[in-house]
């Protein structure tokens, strides 16, 4: 699996993709793995009223990349609770981020597999 | 053509033992009595409510209430924007009049949740994220965690100003009859409250709640036949952020409230300072400040020095919140814009009993998602 970030002809780097690039309305035409790079923490937090399927506690953190100069954000589980903002990170796959068909959502509806940050040191 | 409102009704939030047809019938009723409006003389019925689908299993809940009500053959659409399913039920009916096509509207808003537990219902409510989001657990109290953190660490805002919001909110609920909580809590019991979110404990959050209010909007010109006491809306607009919360310059800007704020404060020609009382959308306590730099009634990062100051209470220049916030009237998704509009109405016609401030111009920020799709509603005394 990668982890893509996707890109219109004018530049502009979404996390996920769109059908059509938010800032000018163009196709996004290219993807951009971000699974081997790295990130900084914007902001974090642990969540400890998890969803049906959900871990508990639940740290969740939005990050951000350097994309050749353009910053592009994600959100997604973190795989420890000691983590603080600013701190570098990188995605770690996981096979199943929660757990299908126990929350509302139709298991074949979406995705279930994805990256988790971990911290670098 | 100018919208009135004339009549409004709520019923009690909290835990109710009837269902999403009966809450909304309850409200419904109400509202005709209180307009003194014959349910013949109804053009158009609004219904806001989220997911009485998700929730109860019950849908087509407008068409059940226009027959519950005898309104047929009344024209009749159910408004889900989810949790500003009621300011988008108020931009409805505002729509409905202004165009012509209704000459008297009926807006109900409703949900039903209690029998649910949280885990359920919180699941139900994070089924707006996007998938990329959905999958990691991504819920709206997450978010409001994520966001509470951001802002207090980038505007070095003390964690007890948060803890403000949910003090002064819930002193104001003590005085509404409707609310779920009509109690006070002290600072202590905020900050020492159950981590919900880290930095946001269990009394940054607004409970689960079953509820329904109601609102009747005719021309003004039909107002002043029918009525001496009526509100004007002489601004309302809403707006669309992005799906996906990450994805937006800035954390701790709703570009949807400040937009549609603009926009309100432009069709009614006024400005932040020209707004007498406020209900702000406190899904969450780090909301109010959101809100409240978005409609320009503080400097981006100084939201909290104005509740700190107590600007905010029922005595300062700006009292926020006075029917008690959802925070702690509780938060009925479809019904809570509805009852926003409610308390401005009660505020600016002169009934808001025991809640009163002084009040010719106030506004309700009804908020979807996390900032997602935002209605703002300016009402001012009808002359």
């Amino acid at each position: 699996m990668s982890f893509d970030a996707h890109r219109c002809p004018n530049g502009h780097v979404t996390y996920p993709g769109h059908t059509l690039c938010p800032e000018c309305g163009e196709k996004q035409t290219e993807t951009i793995d971000l699974a081997d790079r790295t990130a900084e923490v914007v902001t974090w937090t642990t969540s400890m009223a998890t969803p049906p399927g959900v871990r508990e506690p639940n740290t969740l953190a939005i990050v951000e990349f350097d994309v050749d100069g353009q910053s592009v954000r994600a959100i997604g589980q973190v795989t420890t609770d000691d983590v603080e903002t600013g701190d570098d990170v990188e995605p770690v796959y996981a096979e199943e981020l929660r757990e299908p068909g126990e929350g509302i959502k139709e298991p074949e509806s979406q995705d279930w597999d994805g990256y988790r940050f971990q911290p670098t040191q | 053509m100018t919208v009135a409102v004339i009549g409004a009704s709520m019923t009690q939030f909290g835990q109710r033992d009837v269902w999403i047809q009966e809450l909304l019938s309850q409200a419904g009723e109400r509202c005709l009595e209180d307009a003194d409006v014959a349910p013949d003389d109804v053009d158009h019925l609004y219904v806001s409510n989220m997911a009485s689908g998700e929730f109860e299993g019950q849908t087509g809940i407008m068409n059940a209430l226009a027959h519950d009500l005898g309104v047929m053959p009344a024209y009749s659409e159910r408004v889900d924007q989810t949790s500003s399913s009621g300011g988008a039920g108020i931009y409805e009916a505002w729509q409905s009049i202004a165009s012509g096509a209704s000459e008297m509207t009926l807006l109900v808003g409703g949900e039903k949740m209690t029998h649910k537990t949280t885990a359920e219902a919180t699941d139900v409510i994070a089924s707006i994220t996007h998938p990329a989001e959905y999958k990691h657990g991504v819920t709206l109290p997450s978010f409001a965690g994520l966001t509470a953190r951001h802002y207090l660490e980038r505007y070095d805002a003390p964690r007890e100003s948060l803890a403000r919001v949910a003090v002064k909110n819930h002193k104001n609920g003590v005085n509404n009859p409707h609310a779920q909580f009509q109690k006070e809590v002290d600072m202590e019991t905020v900050l020492e409250s159950p981590i919900v979110a880290d930095p946001l404990r269990l009394y940054d959050f607004c409970p689960i709640t079953d509820g329904s209010a109601a609102l009747m909007f005719t021309t003004e010109e039909k107002a002043q036949e029918l009525t001496d006491d009526y509100a004007i809306i002489t601004g309302i607009a809403g707006a669309t952020d992005t799906h996906v919360v990450h994805e937006r310059d800035d954390p701790t800007v709703m570009g949807g409230v400040v937009e549609s704020g603009k926009q309100a404060y432009e069709m009614a020609d006024v400005g932040p300072d020209d707004v007498d009382v406020a209900e702000l959308h406190d899904m969450f306590t780090i909301l109010e400040f959101l809100q409240m730099e978005g409609l320009d009634f503080a400097e981006q990062g100084e939201a909290w020095q104005v509740v700190q100051n107590g600007e905010t209470e029922m005595d300062g220049r700006l009292p926020v919140n006075t029917s008690g916030g959802l925070k702690s009237k509780g938060h009925p998704l479809g019904a809570s814009g509805v009852a926003q509009g409610y308390e401005i109405y009660k505020q600016v016609v002169g009934e808001a009993g025991d809640r009163q401030v002084d009040a010719e111009t106030g506004l309700a920020c009804n908020v979807g998602g996390f900032g997602n799709c935002v209605i703002t509603t300016i009402m001012e005394a009808g002359q």
